[in-house]
């Protein structure tokens, strides 16, 4: 099978050390991965290739890559599924992190931010003699979040961490998530009251490239998703995000529609003296709105049928505790 | 360049590397951690099926355990050792458990177990069949939570020795290119096992025999390399392993007829007899005519979805992304492949090498727990015993060695070496090239099935690939993660790894265990009930022997 990889490149050494594009034409076989291609080309075409592999089996997390535009495993992803009608494949570093040299990229950020969500179990009281009991549903549900190799895929695609470095993002998240998740840690508060802070997981804009590109199944935004959920049941109100995704449920639930002229104000907090700059600063966007008749008006009345939705939520509230 | 300065230095950030720094850290050591990849990309993490342990609170035996490994070993582990690693195995699980292994559990919340080869009983603990993974990242969790010192993407390039005794290592600073002297009192190797000196290998490509080379180079023995386990479940084509949980969880193992031929091999432990059985039944039903393409077939089929699905998810993505087969649809055809070395440094029970300040754990140590044949999930039991082990030990030795006298100056053999390969003009010859010839005549010579003039063709071929090493050049003359000088270093620690083996396997004039030679086809406990030693002399290696260690159990027929 006859395959061109189209490379972006990086030598830090060279005179001028600017990223350039390589094309390497390489007759290979059909079940040949994009892994087994760069290897190829290191071993055979040019030894100067750097990439970063080890287990070919998609386990040990080092070859990250950017595959056609969107990030990936090497070693997982097949070059005959990927290549264009011509054959040809394009291939780069991943996203949101500094190039090392070629397809070798600057790990740090990323085990910084791992760092920080205190990736350890942290157990309450005294340590039983034997194993802590657990439930089986529990350990089966957390080896999904376990699954994540940390191979970086998810960040190099995350678009709120293109606009924002402070950003957690989607890998430490996940991460945070299996202690949270875990009925043998103590920390649970604590860790949400962290992760509810900027940076955190209501920084999340919900744009699923994580769940799209992660090569393990992990889903980080799903789980940031009950992060979330965890973190309001645990009485955290005080967020924007928390505002924002219960007052448009609580509308939605009581009228049946939603009303954005009430959204952003209930959103930022209806006596927030601490978010006036920012519910100012929502001013020019809500004119512009507002001129091209797009604002609704205050009035929010009930929309007819709206006590079937109002049934739904109570269908899926289940009973008050 | 720079001298950094430590009590102890661990090398490498595996299952084994990882303990020995924590237990090290918890005697009060200063330890340094150093990896050529990050630790969460060591090879440990392809573990697949589970660690075995005899939980003697829920009326296990730890001696059965004992028993069934000194077996499984053909009698060439030695039984102290044995006795030791089985004795503590179950307190090892239940704290790896309260560090955060997410173990499968049974109905009632506790620990649940499943079946694995050679053993009578079901005490192989386990996560899915990503055991290997859940248990490194917890150690490394353990490793952040104790602010361990970490050298990463750090390689190694030989001992630094004073006074006989080791005290520190060269290694290269792969961001840099810069040489550096880190000094110990104690330097312990975890450096993992040897498969790329196979092609093909379940191994993953970092897997280049580094620690045994580097300790054989300061003259500590390497023992029972010889004994090189083949996977009876490894994929057609890149050699990937699929668990033997999946034969623990009752899949069969089938020929082209769909015959359950293990029937003829091990009538009673059938598809779980050990693993060198298994090998050897499998490729003697290809060599037979009874496979197809130089393969049989794993039979997952009667299993179901379900369970394939939960407990076996990640051979099921394997055998779909690499095999393309459904695992609940078709049996999926595969092969004996190498995936296991058994021999290594020759330790004691606390990782002490014969070499002063010099220590060795996990997959290139050779404590000899694992004998002719290691048990399938005893690997990863051997690296938390004998990894804690050998960290407590360094640690308490590293107390009475005082300051060490080195400098910079000591590099200069090593900065030397590295020029030369630097700096030599490129020929056509090149590191892949090399290894790929030394895998093949390795795979062919020093396999399943061995005779004289196999493995002596095997050793010629290393002696002449020896030879064109020494006129090798790195054809990437840069600084920055240069991994073309890398793994022309890792091509010369496997070419003398890989002669030890050959040689240690035409010495043993017996089969036993993973060693079965077609021209001596019968265990020889008269003559070679012994411990092979290869050590380097003054005019090449030097072979000795040394006896096997006895406590409890006599040498008896071995069958399954």
């Amino acid at each position: 099978m006859r395959v061109t990889l189209d490379i972006g490149r990086f030598n830090p050494e060279a005179a001028d050390p600017k990223p350039y594009r390589q094309e390497f034409a390489l007759e290979v076989e059909e079940y040949y991965t994009v892994l087994d291609g760069l290897i190829h080309i290191r071993e055979y075409e040019d030894p100067t290739l750097a990439v970063r592999c080890s287990c070919r089996a998609s386990i040990c997390g080092s070859c990250a890559l950017r595959i056609n535009g969107h990030a990936g495993l090497g070693c997982k992803t097949k070059l005959i599924s990927v290549m264009d009608r011509n054959g040809r494949v394009r291939v780069d570093p991943v996203g949101n992190m500094a190039p090392v040299k070629d397809l070798v990229w600057d790990m740090k950020p990323f085990w910084d931010k791992i760092r920080a969500v205190e990736p350890y179990l942290q157990p309450e009281g005294p340590e039983p003699v034997e194993e802590y009991i657990a439930p089986q549903e529990a350990m089966l549900h957390l080896v999904g979040v376990m699954g994540c190799i940390m191979c970086g895929a998810c960040v190099s695609d995350c678009t709120v961490l293109e606009v924002d470095k402070n950003f957690l993002g989607p890998a430490a998240l996940a991460k945070a998530y299996r202690f949270v998740g875990d009925p043998r840690d103590g920390a649970t508060k604590g860790r949400l009251k962290r992760l509810n802070e900027y940076s955190g997981i209501w920084d999340c804009t919900r744009c699923m490239e994580c769940v799209q590109v992660c090569p393990k199944g992990v889903a980080p935004m799903e789980r940031i998703m009950v992060l979330r959920d965890k973190a309001i049941a645990a009485g955290m109100h005080g967020t924007n995000g928390a505002r924002h995704a219960e007052s448009f449920a609580e509308m939605v639930k009581h009228t049946g529609w939603l009303n954005e002229f009430w959204l952003v104000p209930r959103t930022y907090g209806m006596f927030n003296l601490m978010n006036l700059n920012a519910m100012f600063a929502a001013l020019p966007v809500a004119w512009r709105a507002l001129r091209r008749g797009k604002l609704p008006t205050p009035l929010h009345p009930k929309r007819e049928g709206a006590e079937h939705v109002r049934r739904i939520f109570e269908k899926v509230e289940g009973p008050k505790p | 360049m720079a001298v950094y300065q430590h009590d102890v230095v661990v090398v490498g950030a595996g299952l084994a590397g990882m303990r020995a720094t924590l237990a090290a850290i918890q005697k009060g050591a200063d330890v340094a951690m150093i990896t050529k990849v990050h630790p969460v990309r060591s090879h440990s993490n392809a573990a697949q099926g589970g660690i075995n342990a005899a939980l003697t609170s829920r009326g296990d035996d730890w001696e059965e355990h004992a028993f069934e490994t000194v077996k499984g070993s053909d009698y060439l582990g030695d039984q102290d050792a044995i006795e030791v690693m089985c004795q503590e195995a179950g307190p090892a699980i239940i704290e790896m458990e309260h560090m955060g292994v997410i173990f499968n559990r049974d109905e009632e919340g506790r620990l649940g177990t499943r079946r694995f080869g050679g053993q009578q009983r079901a005490r192989t603990f386990f996560v899915a069949d990503i055991t290997g993974q859940a248990m490194l990242h917890v150690l490394y969790e353990q490793i952040v939570k104790a602010r361990a010192r970490v050298y990463e993407e750090w390689f190694v390039t030989s001992l630094v020795m004073e006074d006989g005794a080791v005290r520190g290592v060269a290694a290269l600073e792969m961001l840099t290119g810069q040489l550096h002297l880190i000094k110990g009192k104690a330097v312990i190797l975890c450096t993992g096992g040897t498969g790329r000196i196979y092609e093909p290998s379940t191994n993953g490509l970092i897997v280049t025999a580094d620690g045994q080379s580097l300790a054989y180079h300061v003259g500590a023995p390497l023992m029972d390399m010889e004994m090189v386990q083949y996977h009876p479940t490894t994929l057609k084509g890149n050699g990937i392993l699929m668990t033997e949980a999946a034969r623990g969880e009752g899949a069969y193992l089938i020929n082209k007829d769909g015959d359950r031929f293990m029937k003829t091999y091990a009538p009673n432990m059938m598809e779980l007899a050990s693993r060198d059985v298994v090998s050897r039944s499998e490729q003697t039903e290809i060599n037979e005519g009874r496979g197809v393409d130089d393969c049989v077939f794993l039979d997952l089929r009667h299993l179901g979805r379900e369970l394939i699905e939960t407990k076996l998810s990640y051979i099921n993505e394997v055998a779909l992304d690499f095999a393309n087969v459904n695992l609940a649809e078709k049996p999926v055809p595969i092969r004996p492949g190498n995936h296991y070395e058994m021999g290594g440094i020759k330790t004691d029970v606390n990782g002490r090498t014969s070499v002063r300040g010099l220590y060795a754990a996990g997959e290139c140590a050779c404590v000899s727990v694992h004998g002719g044949n290691r048990l399938g999930a005893n690997s990863l039991l051997d690296t938390i015993i004998f990894g804690r082990r050998a960290g407590e030990a360094a640690a308490g030795d590293a107390q009475e060695v005082g300051e060490s006298e080195l400098t910079e100056s000591a590099l200069s053999p090593e900065r030397e070496a590295i020029k030369k390969l630097m700096d030599r003009a490129p020929t056509s010859d090149t590191p892949a090239k090399i290894r790929l010839e030394m895998g093949r005549v390795m795979n062919e010579g020093v396999a399943v099935f061995r005779d004289e003039a196999g493995m002596q063709r095997a050793l010629r071929t290393i002696v002449e690939l020896k030879e064109r090493y020494s006129r090798l050049a790195v054809h990437d003359k840069g600084q920055v993660f240069n991994t073309n000088l890398i793994f022309a270093l890792e091509v010369g620690f496997m070419l003398d790894t890989a002669e030890a083996i050959c040689l240690g396997a035409i010495a043993r004039k017996e089969s036993r265990g993973a060693h079965f030679r077609t021209d001596f086809p019968k265990r020889d406990d008269e003559g070679f009930m012994k411990h092979t030693m290869v050590t380097m002399g003054p005019r090449g290696p030097e072979i000795s022997y040394t006896p096997v260690t006895v406590t409890k159990w006599k040498p008896q027929v071995r069958s399954y």
